[in-house]
Order: structure tokens, then C-alpha cells, then sequence
């Protein structure tokens, strides 16, 4: 049975990973996801999960190493963060081309420069083309049942990409949360062993990586495309899954008192839980405000999306990351994309806040809701602000 | 301090009239004429056999072999990038570890095969292979040493011996070439404490694959620094890479060795050692050294040289 525990939330991670019998965890240590990973090492140390806990020397060889397990045929774990994520990058584009399952969890974290190890999604951000499927987390409980999720999404033969589970640095891995434990005669109703559908053995010889000459390219990458779009609906049928087995049903968008609501906020991760707190707040005082939150980040959803934010006259999103581009956040951008073609869209305002920890508060997110509305109403050109900027 | 010399107990040598009639590697792939390097490949698949996984870095091998929808692979194969081939061949060793520890595939006395050229492993790679030498994955590495990167061009790399024309260290009136001396690579996977380090030449067949064969035997990493004429890259007519490579070693410029459980042991002792002129003169990346650089690269080569027969307990002669 289940058991509710108060436990930190990496531990959670590493116990879902334990849980999902994984053969080879290969990592690198960074700030903020070491918990994660040493706790891992314990629980082999201790014989506790039966795996190779390869202690690589860099996290380019962290996915490296983990591309080499995968492609062996064996259910592959790594864990990263900002820096790392960003060293491991050239590899982490091969992963997805070679339709390798592995499973990620990146502790989100600024990227430098300045150098700085606190939380934001500029990591995420930096990997949002990569071909991994990534979910983001709000909190601890979250971040165990994706984890889980993942290993089952990746391995799906109609899927076979490489998932990421993002979760926020020190607000999330760090914070010991209430969790429900899985134990293990659940977790294997749920997450069949892995059976690789192409494996590296010498009794059946294959080729994989192979030049892509001009004549084949597109067709390679063709196929990529269509595999990630086909992912959605099985990740979401593994959410419902999931639901059905243990209560807790996942959607790739999830809603916060969005009836009838004119105003919405948009949000990913842990900072979520503030605005609906806020949210609470202005309904509380007459304001008809709900909250947007984006659990699938990629593939994105774009038709629940759509769904979710439909008859709503105005939206401000939150980026946790700067594009760079002189438009504000990623996030926003994909936004205004993926409302380009609807005849009655909303009006938008992009805030960019919580960069490196920086604290967004409740009274940040009224802000955002007065200020969208106040955009809108004065018909000023979209644009993007930066929330607590001390000028 | 034995371990390999006890793994090696029941090596048998190769024969010349007994070869193995495997072909791992496949005839038919896009190697240029007279590539010295695909030849060592070859004689280190043959020497294997199939019961081997091969992980190839980003390279003229990886090119030549793999262009899709073809592959000169007949051994499973996993090419990822430039700079990993070690990075990726741990994760498949230890991935077999874990698997047949748990029952899920049996043991079959598999070798992991990493392969990478001089760039892929002195350069870029270096922090990758040596990761996974002092993590002891039972694996070989292989570096195909041609002394350049020769897949993009001919550029120098910190394996290019001193002198050499590249198209990064052209002669000139100020530069004699490349300016700096060759990185000693087997020195430095000997300097991890691996069980096994040898050098070999394809001019040297038997030498190579019995080499190749001990590096499979042994438990632990294992690296061979293979002699990998390109006649396109250094210049040379396609039916002299042979020779090139043979004149290589009788000029004491690339000695055979092996360094087992960390002792060093001359595999061929030169006796009438051949100037390095007669090993330069075959090829154009060394027709613009004049006398006095030769002379002060026959100085350093005798002077390497002794000191490799001092690590293998043999006195100078003179």
C-alpha cells in the first residue's frame, strides 16, 4: 500500500526512480540536483536498487554514457541541472534522434552568467528544442508521479523519445514535502519492466547513428516530428492511467477557477501554487481571475491550451527565463504562436519574473492581473515587463 | 599487480597461415585508396571476432562504414558523437553488467569496442576516455592515430608529429610546420594504471591483432594506440602506407610495446635502426625539413627511444 510520508522532495524523486528498477544511473553532481543523486548512490550502496551507478566525469558524458545504456537495452536514469544540462546539450539533440528512452530530471536553475545556483527555468528554456518530451512539476508530489510517468511514456514502443521531468531547484528538491510513496506492487502494476524493441547484441547485429546523407535527412527528421507529436496521446492516456490506478489524474494543462474568468494568469512549476493562492485572493475581492498552468511543455499542447484559455479577454504569462530576443520570455513567445491563428484571441502581456530565486508573491501576481487588464483596456502594443527589477 | 598477466595466461598467438575468416568489418566501404586506417580496423575485427559491440566516434571510420541506408557493420554498432566514444561505450558495458546481474540477458562474454581517432582521443576526447579508464570499464579503446584530423581536412591535431605540414600548421617563413612534439597517448593511459596499454602498426599484422586479442583477454580497460597511415592526409603514394608503416617502427620514430599491469615490454627491438629521413622522404608533409631539423628530430627520436628500452629494463646499446 501507499504510504504518506514527509520526505524531501529529490529523495521522492530518487525512491521513484528506485521504485522503477532502473539498470544504469550515470551522473554528475551540480547543485541543486545532487540530492537526487546521492541518494541514488545510497540506495545502490545499500543494495537497495539494483543498478550501476556510474559516477561519469562530466555531464557530457553523464548522457553520453546513459545514450550508450539505453541503446544496450537497458532502463537508463540521469539527473541535471542548468550548467550541466547545458554542457550535456550537443548530446542531449543525439538522445531523442536515436529514439532512446532515458529519463531525466532536471533541477531547474539559472544559467550563467552571472554564475548563480538558484532557481528558474532558463535551463528548461535552453533545452525547449531538444526532441525530449519535458513535464513540469508544481510540486513534490508531482514530481514523484512524473518521474514514474516518464519511464512508462519513453518506453511506450509508440513512442521511444527520452522524457524529461523538470522540477524546480531548492523550492521543489529541496523542501520535504507530504508525498504518497507508491510501493513497489503498485508501481509495477503500473510500469511494465522494459523491453527494449531494438537492443545492441551481437546475435542480431544492428547499425545505429549512421551518417544522414542530404538524400535522407529530412525523412530522419520527418520522423522525429511525427513521433513526438503521436507522444501526446500517450502521455495522456498514461496520465489517465495512472489517475485510475491511484487516484491522482494528470492533464498536460491544468485549470484554477478559470469559469467565466476574464483574466487569466499563466504559469509553470512550483510558482503556480502562489497564484492560485492569489487567485483565491482576487475572486475573494470580486476579480474574475483563474490560472493557466502548462504541465506539458513539449510536446506542446497546443489544442488543450487553446481549450483552456478559450473566452478569456486578456492573459498575462510568466516567464521564468529571458529570451534575449527583445520580446520578453520563451514561454510568451510560444504563447502568442499558439494564438496566432484564432480569430478571437486574447489580449497578452508578458511578465518575466522569479529570475535566480528572485521571490514572486502573491501581490506580484495581482499585479500581473491589474496590469494585464490595465494594458488591455489602455490598447497598448503587446509587450513584456520585468516584475520586482529594483531600477 | 599480476591480474592481467593471469588473464593473459592462455593467449594464444595468431598465426599467419591460420588468420581468422571473419570480416567483422565489410568490405565495400568508402575508405580512400590505400587508407592504412581501416586497415588496422580491419585487423583489429578480424582479431575480435563477432561477438563484439563497437562504438565508434564522429571520424573518417564512422563516415566511411555507416553511410545510411548502408552500413560495413556486421558487429552491432553505436555511433554518437565526436568526443564520447569512451562515454558510450561505459554506458553499454555497464548497462550489460546490470542486465545479466538481474537475469535478463545472458552472459556471453561480449567485448565492448571503443574506437576514435587521434583527434577524438588526445583532443577532445581525452577527458572522456580517461573518465572511463579510472572508472575501470572492462572495454577496449582503440585510437586509429593518423596524426591529424584528416576527416575534415588535415588539420593538426596534438598528435601531429613535430614538422609536419597540416592545413593548421602550414610551413612558412616563420613556422616549420607543426611546432610542437607529439602528445605521448599510450604514456598516458599507462599513467591510469590499466591493465593493458600496447601500440601496434598495420605493417605489423600479427603484432596487432595478437595485441587486439590481449586487449579483449584482459578484465579492465584496456587501450591500443594504433599506427594509422593516411596517404591522403600525409601526402604519400596509396601503395606506400604499408611501408610507411613498417619504416615507421624500423626508424625507432613509433616503437611496438606493450605495458601490461604497468610494466613496459618491447614488443620489437630495433636492431639496425633506419634513419628518420628514409620514413619522412615518403611522404610530403616532410619534404620542407632541412638538414638541421632532421637532425634535431633523429636527436629527439634516439633520445625517446632509450628511454622506452629503460622502462622495459634494457640497457642502451652504443
Amino acid at each position: 500500500m501507499a504510504k504518506r510520508v514527509g520526505i524531501e522532495v529529490s529523495l521522492a524523486v530518487s525512491e521513484a526512480v528506485k521504485l522503477a528498477n532502473v539498470d544504469v544511473v550515470a551522473a554528475y553532481p551540480i547543485t541543486p540536483q545532487t540530492h537526487i543523486v546521492e541518494h541514488l548512490s545510497e540506495l545502490v550502496a545499500d543494495g537497495d536498487l539494483d543498478a550501476e551507478f556510474i559516477p561519469v566525469e562530466s555531464e557530457h558524458s553523464a548522457m553520453s554514457t546513459c545514450c550508450g545504456s539505453s541503446a544496450a537495452g537497458a532502463r537508463t536514469y540521469t539527473a541535471t541541472s542548468s550548467q550541466g544540462q547545458a554542457l550535456m546539450l550537443e548530446i542531449c539533440y543525439i538522445a531523442p534522434a536515436l529514439r532512446l528512452p532515458i529519463v531525466m530530471s532536471v533541477a531547474n536553475r539559472s544559467l550563467s552568467g552571472p554564475i548563480s545556483i538558484w532557481n528558474d527555468h532558463s535551463d528548461m528554456m535552453m533545452s525547449r528544442d531538444t526532441g525530449w518530451i519535458q513535464t513540469v512539476a508544481e510540486n513534490g508530489q508531482e514530481a514523484f508521479d512524473l518521474t514514474l510517468h516518464a519511464f512508462r511514456v519513453a518506453e511506450d514502443p509508440r513512442v521511444l523519445l527520452p522524457v524529461i521531468n523538470n522540477l524546480d531547484g531548492f523550492t521543489l528538491t529541496h523542501v520535504i514535502e507530504p508525498i504518497e510513496i507508491l510501493d513497489q506492487e503498485e508501481v509495477d502494476r503500473y510500469l511494465p519492466p522494459y523491453q527494449p524493441q531494438m537492443r545492441l547484441d551481437p546475435e542480431n547485429p544492428i547499425s545505429i547513428g549512421p551518417v544522414g546523407m542530404p538524400e535522407v535527412f529530412t525523412e530522419a527528421k520527418k520522423a522525429q516530428d511525427e513521433a513526438i507529436k503521436n507522444a501526446k496521446s500517450v502521455i495522456i492516456e498514461a496520465w489517465q492511467e495512472f489517475g485510475d490506478l491511484f487516484g491522482r489524474y494528470y492533464k498536460p494543462v491544468e485549470t484554477y477557477r478559470t469559469d467565466g474568468a476574464e483574466t487569466l494568469l499563466v504559469t509553470m512549476g512550483s510558482l503556480s501554487e502562489t497564484a492560485m493562492t492569489a487567485v483565491d485572493q482576487m475572486r475573494a475581492n470580486g476579480k474574475d481571475v483563474g490560472l493557466v498552468r502548462i504541465r506539458l511543455f513539449r510536446p506542446f499542447p497546443f489544442e488543450e491550451f487553446l481549450e483552456a484559455v478559450a473566452g478569456a479577454k486578456q492573459i498575462a504569462v510568466m516567464d521564468r527565463a529571458l529570451g534575449l530576443n527583445g520580446a520578453g520570455g520563451p514561454l510568451a513567445t510560444e504563447v502568442k504562436a499558439a494564438l496566432y491563428d484564432v480569430p478571437e484571441r486574447p489580449y497578452i502581456w508578458n511578465y518575466v519574473a522569479g529570475l535566480a530565486g528572485r521571490d514572486v508573491t502573491i501581490e506580484n501576481f495581482v499585479e500581473m492581473a491589474d496590469g494585464v487588464e490595465a494594458a488591455a483596456a489602455d490598447g497598448l502594443p503587446a509587450g513584456y515587463t520585468m516584475i520586482n527589477v529594483r531600477e | 599487480m599480476s591480474r592481467a598477466a593471469d588473464d593473459l595466461k592462455d593467449f594464444q598467438r595468431f598465426r599467419p597461415k591460420k588468420l581468422p575468416v571473419e570480416e567483422p568489418l565489410a568490405p565495400g566501404h568508402r575508405a580512400c585508396q590505400g587508407c592504412g586506417e581501416v586497415l588496422a580496423l580491419r585487423q583489429v575485427m578480424k582479431a575480435l571476432g563477432n561477438n563484439v559491440i563497437v562504438v565508434s566516434a564522429t571520424g573518417c571510420m564512422e563516415i566511411i562504414s555507416s553511410a545510411y541506408p548502408q552500413s560495413a557493420w556486421r558487429v552491432p554498432w553505436l555511433h554518437v558523437a565526436f568526443e564520447n566514444a569512451a562515454a558510450v561505450a561505459s554506458g553499454v558495458e555497464a548497462a550489460h553488467k546490470a542486465m545479466i546481474r538481474k537475469g535478463r540477458i545472458e552472459d556471453k562474454n561480449t567485448t565492448f569496442l571503443a574506437i576514435a581517432g587521434d583527434g577524438g582521443t588526445a583532443d577532445i576526447g581525452l577527458q572522456a576516455l580517461s573518465g572511463a579508464m579510472e572508472r575501470g570499464h572492462n572495454f577496449i579503446y582503440v585510437c586509429l592515430d593518423n596524426e591529424a584530423y584528416m576527416n575534415t581536412g588535415i588539420q593538426r591535431s596534438s598528435s601531429t608529429p613535430y614538422g609536419a605540414g597540416t592545413t593548421t600548421s602550414p610551413p612558412g617563413k616563420k613556422s616549420i610546420g607543426q611546432e610542437t612534439w607529439k602528445k605521448n597517448m599510450a604514456a598516458i593511459a599507462a599513467a591510469h594504471d590499466i591493465p593493458y596499454v600496447a601500440t601496434g602498426s598495420p605493417a605489423y599484422y600479427i603484432d596487432l591483432m595478437n595485441k587486439a586479442k590481449k586487449a579483449s583477454l584482459v578484465k579492465g580497460p584496456a587501450y591500443l594506440h594504433l599506427f594509422s597511415p593516411c596517404p591522403t592526409g600525409w601526402r604519400c603514394a596509396v601503395e606506400d602506407a604499408v611501408q610507411t608503416g613498417r619504416l615507421v617502427v624500423q626508424t625507432k620514430i613509433f616503437p611496438l610495446y606493450e605495458v601490461i599491469d604497468g610494466q613496459y615490454r618491447l614488443s620489437r627491438k630495433v636492431k639496425k635502426p633506419k634513419p628518420v629521413s628514409e620514413y619522412f622522404k615518403l611522404q610530403r608533409r616532410f619534404r620542407h625539413l632541412t638538414e638541421e631539423d632532421i637532425a634535431l628530430i633523429q636527436e629527439r627520436v634516439d633520445r625517446e627511444y632509450d628511454r622506452l628500452l629503460e622502462l622495459c629494463g634494457i640497457a642502451p646499446e652504443e
